[in-house]
């Protein structure tokens, strides 16, 4: 039975992976991530992960999916050029990929891990539930569960910063714009430009 | 069911992050490579936690959560910024740093 809720969360989970790198539109690839996430949540209940699971549904598959979901709608789904700045880079990638599979699989199976090949320890019936990760985030874990909180924080005002309207930038550009900024900007940053967009 | 099963998943999932992120070349779908990339990372941990029967390293994987978090959004706003720039939304076209 576990053996058959690994395979199939495993495939679900591989399935979904490739879907977002395979996928021409940046909308599909948010929902192949999807199916990824929660067959991940999956994977994490049968490593007995309550709370990790709970949290990645919650949090990847509702929130910041959610973000994805609205920014592509936003930016809208373009078409890759099919321009390849390093030759033979589709050739390349893959090799490179399955190099660094081999390489990682190497690194860890040929550990002296004695218990990889094993069952793991029988654990007590509260193992990973919220209780218990709670009691090690605020005993255990108290300052790297703050700081991570002051790193959040500052992530959000960052990205208010990143994406405001650009007031403020625009007051800082000098008149007389400098030849660098012409050729990026092919539309000239007239004042009106940051109220349009 | 064994530790490797999902030690070796994970390492599988970590290079399939990796090869998006060598292939596609619009910003959007880096950042959600980086999201396989990170998750795999999570897996490990996890798996890990359990093959020694110690639930901090569940701790580690939601830490982990909360920096992916962090990346998502540092990444889409630096995104929507270069949209309303109205600069190409495609990494080998941004390239004015490069030396």
């Amino acid at each position: 039975m576990e053996e058959v809720l690994f395979f199939l969360a495993a495939i679900g989970a591989l399935g979904g992976a490739f879907g977002v790198i395979a996928m021409r539109n940046p909308f599909y690839s948010v929902l192949a991530l999807i199916v990824h996430l929660f067959s991940l949540a999956a994977l994490f209940l049968l490593l007995t992960a309550a709370f990790v699971a709970a949290a990645q549904v919650v949090v990847y598959a509702g929130a910041v999916m959610v973000l994805y979901v609205f920014v592509v709608a936003y930016v809208g789904g373009g078409g890759e050029s099919a321009w390849e700045p390093i030759p033979g880079q589709r050739f390349l990638a893959p090799l490179l990929a399955v190099a660094l599979f081999v390489e990682l699989s190497v690194a860890v199976l040929s550990s002296s891990l004695l218990a990889l090949g094993a069952d793991g320890p029988d654990v007590p019936a509260g193992f990973g539930n919220p209780a218990a990760i709670g009691r090690l985030l605020l005993e255990k874990f108290l300052l790297p569960f703050e700081a991570s909180s002051i790193l959040l924080l500052l992530a959000a005002v960052g990205a208010i910063v990143l994406a405001s309207n650009r007031r403020q930038g625009e007051g800082d550009i000098p008149d007389e714009p400098s030849p660098n900024r012409e050729e990026g900007m092919s539309p000239s940053p007239s004042p009106t430009a940051g109220a349009i967009s | 069911m064994n530790t490797d099963w999902f030690v070796v998943l994970s390492a599988l999932l970590f290079s399939t992050g990796a090869l998006g992120i060598l292939l596609r070349r619009s910003p959007m779908v880096i950042l959600l490579c980086l999201e396989l990339m990170l998750n795999a990372g999570n897996l490990a941990l996890v798996a890990f936690s359990r093959m020694v029967g110690n639930a901090q390293g569940q701790v580690f994987a939601v830490i982990v959560m909360v920096i992916a978090a962090c990346e998502v959004v540092v990444g889409l706003g630096l995104i929507v910024a270069i949209f309303r720039r109205r600069l190409p939304l495609d990494v080998d076209d941004l390239r004015e740093l490069r030396g």
